[in-house]
């Protein structure tokens, strides 16, 4: 209900006493009101800035934030207000909603950030008025439409291809883009080539060439030289032939392949050649073979498949059909009348070139569009002067359907190049975001480097601890909860990969007994670790009792990784198939790699697991080495 | 004190004198001239006056021009007047306007806006025809429009009345015509529009005849003396007999 029922509704009770009296049955008791009577001012304080408005009215609308009880949440019993964190001058809207019961959208402000601000207020954005309607419904049309430009080019184009694709998908694929493979840009090219070569062809073999010996007029060349024409056109046939066929095996729906555009101009194109192959060398049906020639330049429009302007343009003229529809129309409505106008205004005169209407259309059509041949002239002055309205006429007429035209197209580019640009702008974001993931992984091992170090150098950890945030720091508290949670450890990708190399050596370890047992049998060939941590583990036995063996190999960058299908293994556990494994580092794409973290011996008595027989104590980065460098043992050595 | 009204416009004010400004027209003595070929001629030449007319964007200028003379703004008597006259404390009478002043900036209600603002309150039923009632009982001056002192002073009757004042506004919301008599066609007409309010979808259903049948209980209660209308006293001795009724009067007393 609006604001104005609200204020309105003691109004009504009050006349329910004119019911009173011709009431059949009793009353019914009124609710209790126990709500304060007298209106009070309430203080609400955003950012600082500080509004002030009666009780009742944020009361008017019942099921926002100002309006229910939820607003005591954000009560500040010291200064007696409430206090919103929130922008003010958004917030201005908002409170004159509850004021005047209209909502207004503000231009200059972002769409998204209304959005947000009307969500958090509890505020329904279709109650805007409809003064500010349009512009808020555009506004947030377009940035829907951005964002879904935005995952559909996430998903479409350069995601990569699923390893269990057939031979037929990617030979789809490689044809859609051909900047996928090499193989396929190689054919793109190829084809471009021999489409250009068949067009020039067409074209020159119309040239006049001179003529050989024993004859005087001029020959086209396609005639002098036919044989040469004529090879040229059978290779660029095959070739079309050729790919037209594999695009016709690899389109994943042949029957929706056969009808769009691009395949029936392939199939335009080559047709002519085939029939004439065919056909018998007769008077007759050559002429029609002549006209079928014809068909060949439409090879050149094969061109869109390499151009995307001419993509484009065939796009904005079909999305302005309407606009295209109505030039037409309103062009051959106006031929009509004028054509009519002039053939009879044009009737009388002796050698008029006005013959019939049909024949004034072409007088109609040079003159609207400005060409003025000069063929047909009107004479008599009643033709010059309609003659001159048409000419007028046809500017108007014209001019009017292209604006929309062109800014359709306009758009259309535009989105083109925005689309584009986006995919540059992903790159760069989705190398920033691995960078910025590879900091907080490195910042929760150093974390855990410095728990370790602890109390042994005091100096250096309080240093370290200073530099990070409370945030960081329960950040990595949480992080280390995980570890201990799934009795894995994190570690970086670097130290990952580098132990993927020296994935080679692989000799067996003493197993150890308490942890493999469970999840051996959760075994999967796709650790290559477990072989390095077996080599480590062998380095390392000489040092095997003070030092934990703590976490195993695992893949645990749960932020950015693809494949889910490795499960957590122990250390042990890996030993265990240690046959089994086979080297499988480039299915996986993490960008941190987990390693075991050993710890310093004294330090922490890691809880959580028995020392294995087999510890595997080397830190796999090769980063701060202080009191470790006896201990570390750099991937890169092993 | 009456309340004055101040007419707001931007075209023609009249000036200090109170004389209305004479736009384009001739000043005083003038003779019939002879109608020369000037530019003045010219313009009230229909031919012309009627390009021009069409050219030109004047329609909404002219209906402009009117809804601006029309648009009249209201203020209300001094709070304290009203407080003498109702029975409403300074702060209600405050919290009253503000909401009052809100809705209707101009400081007027007209029967259309007051009928779609009741219409609201009944949302299954058609409530413009009681609507329409209830407007005359507030505009005592019959002016066509409610201001706030009829507002609020209908509404202190209502709310902080005695018993007999406010059957006394009862009885002037029955009868239509305020000619102090309740006559079955006013009390139908009142009843109708009341089970109109109910709308289709009722439980049981309302019937053609239902107004009809509580029009006659209604009479067959109030009217003494059989003489087909009630009047004021018969209104007011009966109610006061009644204790249902008597008792249903404080009900609302707490609306504000």
């Amino acid at each position: 209900m609006a604001a104005g029922v609200a204020t309105w509704l003691p109004f009504a009770r009050a006349a329910a006493v004119g019911w009173l009296p011709l009431a059949k049955k009793t009353m019914p008791k009124p609710p209790v009101d126990n709500s304060s009577r007298s209106d009070e001012i309430l203080y609400l304080n955003v950012s600082g800035v500080r509004f002030q408005t009666w009780k009742n009215t944020l009361d008017r609308y019942p099921d926002t934030l100002l309006g229910s009880s939820e607003k005591e949440f954000f009560f500040n019993e010291d200064t007696e207000e409430y206090f919103f964190d929130r922008d003010h001058e958004m917030f201005r809207h908002i409170l004159n909603f509850y004021r005047t019961g209209k909502l207004h959208y503000p231009r200059h402000e972002c769409i998204q950030a209304f959005d947000e601000e009307l969500a958090f207020y509890g505020i329904v954005p279709e109650i805007i008025g409809d003064c500010c309607m349009e512009e808020y419904r555009d506004r947030k049309k377009e940035n829907q439409e951005r964002l879904a430009e935005d995952t559909e080019a996430n998903e479409s184009m350069d995601a990569p291809l699923p390893p269990d694709s057939t031979p037929r998908e990617r030979l789809w694929r490689a044809f859609e883009n051909p900047h996928t493979s090499t193989m396929a840009l190689v054919f793109y090219y190829v084809t471009g080539f021999f489409i250009a070569v068949s067009v020039i062809a067409n074209v020159v073999e119309t040239v006049p060439c001179r003529p050989p010996e024993g004859r005087i007029k001029d020959l086209p060349c396609g005639e002098k030289y036919q044989l040469a024409f004529f090879c040229m056109d059978t290779a660029c046939v095959l070739i079309f032939t050729f790919e037209y066929l594999m695009r016709l095996f690899a389109a994943p729906s042949r029957c929706k392949f056969m009808r769009s555009v691009m395949s029936v101009i392939d199939v335009v194109a080559i047709m002519p050649y085939y029939i004439g192959l065919v056909m018998p060398e007769n008077e007759d049906v050559s002429g029609a073979f002549v006209t079928l020639r014809v068909f060949r330049v439409f090879r050149i429009f094969k061109f869109s498949r390499h151009s995307q302007g001419l993509r484009i343009l065939g796009y904005t003229l079909k999305s302005c059909a309407s606009e295209l529809g109505f030039l037409l129309f309103s062009l051959t409505m106006a031929i009509i009348i004028f054509a009519t106008v002039m053939f009879y205004a044009e009737k009388g005169t002796k050698g008029s070139t006005f013959t019939s209407i049909p024949a004034s259309f072409w007088y109609t059509i040079v003159t609207m569009t400005t060409l003025g041949y000069g063929d047909m002239v009107p004479n008599t002055i009643a033709g010059k002067i309609f003659g001159s309205i048409c000419s007028l006429s046809g500017v108007l007429v014209i001019a009017l359907p292209v604006p929309v035209i062109v800014s359709n197209f306009s758009r259309i580019y535009h989105q083109n190049q925005r689309a584009d640009k986006r995919r540059a702008q992903q790159k760069v974001r989705l190398a920033r975001i691995r960078m910025a993931k590879k900091g907080t992984t490195n910042a929760f091992l150093q974390y855990k480097e410095d728990r370790a170090l602890g109390g042994r150098d005091s100096d250096s950890t309080a240093l370290c601890v200073k530099n990070r945030s409370a945030f960081e720091h329960q950040h990595h508290h949480l992080l280390h909860c995980l570890e201990k949670t799934t009795n894995h450890e994190f570690t970086d990708e670097m130290t990952y990969s580098e132990l993927c190399m020296t994935e080679s050596v692989g000799f067996r370890t003493s197993r150890s007994t308490s942890l493999s047992s469970q999840q051996g049998a959760q075994n999967n060939p796709t650790g290559c670790c477990p072989r390095r941590a077996r080599r480590r583990a062998a380095m390392r036995l000489a040092n095997s009792t003070a030092s934990v063996s703590r976490g195993s190999v695992q893949e645990l960058d749960t932020l950015h990784i693809k494949t889910t299908s490795i499960p957590p293994q122990t250390r042990s556990s890996l030993n265990a198939q240690a046959d089994d494994l086979k080297l499988n580092c480039g299915e996986q794409d993490f960008t941190a790699a987990i390693i075991s973290i050993p710890t310093p011996p004294a330090n922490t008595p890691d809880e959580s697991l028995p020392p294995s027989p087999a510890p595997i104590p080397g830190i796999l980065r090769n980063t701060r080495a202080t009191a470790f460098t006896h201990e570390t043992v750099k991937i890169s050595s092993l | 004190a009456k309340p004055y009204e101040k007419a707001v416009d931007g075209g023609l004010l009249p000036d200090a004198n109170g004389k209305e400004p004479n736009p384009g027209g001739q000043t005083e003595g003038s003779k019939w001239q002879r109608p020369r070929l000037s530019r003045k001629s010219l313009m009230k030449c229909c031919l012309v006056k009627w390009i021009i007319a069409s050219t030109t964007q004047q329609g909404p200028d002219s209906s402009d021009s009117d809804l601006e003379l029309s648009m009249v703004r209201h203020q209300p008597e001094g709070l304290e007047q009203l407080q003498a006259q109702t029975q409403f404390t300074r702060k209600e009478l405050q919290s009253l306007y503000r909401g009052f002043k809100n809705e209707c900036p101009s400081g007027l209600v007209d029967e259309e806006t007051f009928k779609s603002i009741y219409s609201q309150f009944f949302p299954q039923g058609d409530a413009t025809t009681y609507a329409h009632f209830l407007f005359n009982a507030f505009d005592m001056d019959r002016n066509g429009s409610i201001r706030f002192e009829d507002f609020v002073l209908g509404l202190s009757v209502l709310l902080r009345g005695s018993v007999t004042e406010k059957l006394r506004w009862a009885f002037n919301l029955y009868d239509i015509n305020k000619d102090g008599y309740i006559t079955k066609e006013e009390m139908m007409a009142i009843m109708t529009s009341i089970y109109d309010m109910m709308g289709r979808y009722t439980l049981p259903s309302v019937r053609d005849d239902s107004p009809g049948e509580h029009v006659e209980k209604f009479f067959q209660k109030m009217d003494r003396n059989r003489d087909g209308v009630v009047t004021i006293d018969e209104f007011i001795e009966t109610c006061q007999k009644d204790e249902n009724i008597m008792a249903s009067m404080q009900l609302f007393e707490n609306v504000i």
